[in-house]
């Protein structure tokens, strides 16, 4: 489904990706984990546009969207959330979800202005869509705060509800388990398994080796800008080199 | 004389609501402080009075060709000088410095075209008449103006409340990295922002022009100062803070001139806002920066 080929990337003279190269196929929840500075985050941000790398290809489902800007990676179907949580603080958590769906509308603005019935039966559609999504995160009793009254697992969990809104076709989760409680873990962790049982796939950045073996399928291990070990959660664990990146040299683990 | 003179700031307060209103706009979503905004207001206000002079339109219909001519001109300004530092990440001050050298093009072909006296709607254009309602007389002239200055912004605020570009525009707003992952395309919602703000400046052009009856090149450098001063004391970006502002300043310019002296006008409201500010830093409506720990 998504294809690195070969990935590198530069910062000045700083080489923070070295042909990085995996494979997501079509309903895995893949894990890419790694130490702090290994270039996880960095493989996200060129994945969804933020960022162009240095050289290499990406490949989405047949067509190649290396270069291409955020929102088109979107419109292809790639979603992602962030390490750092971004939701519209401003805004209701049910229109956080609506800006989701933006691409989705199909009426034209001018058209709020008079009550036609196509557009009051979309928009009553498109709500109730709205509402659909932030059920899998538990979020529908809220869903006319405002969102920067939420606790932050659960603007956490409205962010994942947000990224689901654009219909993404693979979903990119940058740390959702950081700062949250083990209860609160559980429950995240519980929900994403239902979100990939809904047909999504998902490629997951997690410190959280629970998390990371509980619900991961394939698992691919980073460091300082390298892919130095794939597999199954099972193999990873039994592998020395990912051992020694994660438990160092008397440094402290993840 | 009192309830008189509220209705006099009124209808001057709503227009210098209505001005700020496009300038926070734009600030808010595009992060530029767009210094050709008076330029725009100017043309709109030109563009108004060549509408009813020489087409013969009415009040409703001239306010729309100004509103679409500014909105236009916005446009341009925005794709020509803004958009290419845009590109190149330059924020704040390179597009700002940008927009007064469009500012001064503009000026200075309209100066070329129309000269530097002053242009007035025909007589009897707003027919002189008026209401009066208990001790307070109101024009015809003034409720038109509060009336028009008030439904725009009633009506910008319901779009950018209800509608799916509306809603794209307060999330570019508050993120636009954010708002391009979410397959907002922020570029597009830029220009729809320039558009709609400068329509707005160039509405408030027509409704300045027949507040005092004169229409002239140079009306834009006045109200510019103003709406600076007006986005500041709102909150920068904030709409509510817009319209609170203008009002605001509206009222201490009719009330110095009432009961002081025309003469120290300027002195006094802005002294006013000077004041404000020092109670409230970020404005009525800003949010105190929050300190990172």
């Amino acid at each position: 489904m998504l294809k690195l080929e070969n990935i590198a990337k530069d910062f000045g003279g700083l080489r923070v990706l070295n042909g990085v190269s995996f494979e997501i196929s079509e309903g895995q929840i893949f894990g890419l984990i790694g130490p702090n500075g290994a270039g996880k985050t960095t493989v996200f941000n060129i994945i969804s546009g933020l960022l162009k790398p240095s050289s290499g290809r990406i490949i989405f489902n047949k067509s190649d969207i290396t270069n291409q800007p955020p929102h088109v990676v979107t419109e292809q179907g790639i979603s992602r959330t962030f390490q750092n949580i971004r939701v519209f603080e401003d805004m209701s958590l049910l229109e956080n979800i609506l800006v989701g769906m933006h691409r989705l509308f199909s009426y034209s603005s001018v058209s709020m202005f008079f009550d036609l019935p196509k557009k009051k039966k979309e928009e009553k559609q498109l709500r109730e869509k709205a509402m659909d999504i932030l059920s899998i995160v538990h979020l529908t009793e809220k869903a006319d705060l405002k969102a920067g009254g939420l606790s932050y697992g659960e603007q956490r969990k409205l962010e994942l509800a947000r990224a689901l809104a654009t219909e993404p076709k693979l979903l990119l989760i940058d740390e959702p388990a950081a700062g949250m409680n083990p209860a609160e873990t559980e429950e995240l962790m519980n929900e994403i398994k239902l979100i990939n049982k809904n047909g999504y796939t998902i490629c997951l950045i997690e410190h959280d080796m629970k998390v990371i073996m509980g619900i991961c399928g394939y698992v691919a291990v980073m460091n300082f800008g390298e892919i130095i070990a794939e597999g199954s959660p099972e193999e990873i664990r039994k592998e020395k080199l990912v051992i020694e990146a994660y438990l160092g040299k008397d440094e402290k683990s993840a | 004389m009192f309830l008189q003179q509220i209705a006099n700031a009124l209808a001057l307060g709503s227009v210098y609501a209505l001005f700020a209103i496009g300038f926070t706009l734009i600030f808010g979503v595009l992060e530029v402080i767009t210094l050709a905004h008076g330029a725009v207001f100017m043309v709109g206000a030109f563009a108004g009075l060549i509408a009813v002079t020489r087409f013969n339109l009415g009040i409703i219909p001239a306010i729309l060709t100004s509103m679409l001519a500014s909105g236009l001109l916005g446009f341009i300004i925005d794709f020509v000088a803004v958009r290419p530092l845009r590109k190149k990440k330059y924020h704040h001050l390179a597009p700002m410095i940008a927009t007064i050298g469009c500012a001064t093009i503009i000026t200075s072909i309209s100066q070329g075209i129309f000269g530097a006296e002053a242009y007035r709607f025909p007589f009897d254009f707003v027919p002189t008449k008026s209401y009066e309602i208990g001790d307070i007389q109101l024009t015809l002239l003034q409720l038109v103006i509060i009336g028009i200055s008030f439904s725009l912004m009633i009506m910008l605020i319901l779009l950018l409340k209800r509608t799916k570009w509306g809603k794209a525009v307060r999330a570019v707003a508050e993120n636009r990295r954010t708002a391009a992952l979410l397959g907002i395309p922020v570029e597009r919602v830029f220009q729809i922002t320039s558009f709609t703000s400068s329509a707005l400046g160039g509405a408030a052009g027509v409704l300045t022009g027949l507040n005092f009856n004169a229409i002239h090149t140079y009306m834009g450098g006045p109200i510019l100062h103003r709406g600076i001063a007006v986005i500041i004391l709102g909150g920068m970006g904030d709409i509510r803070g817009a319209m609170a502002g203008g009002l605001i300043l509206g009222f201490s310019e009719i009330m110095s001139v009432a009961y002081i002296s025309s003469d120290f006008r300027d002195a006094i409201s802005f002294g006013l806002l000077f004041l404000i500010l020092l109670i409230r830093p970020s404005g009525i409506f800003g949010k105190v920066p929050e300190r990172k720990g």
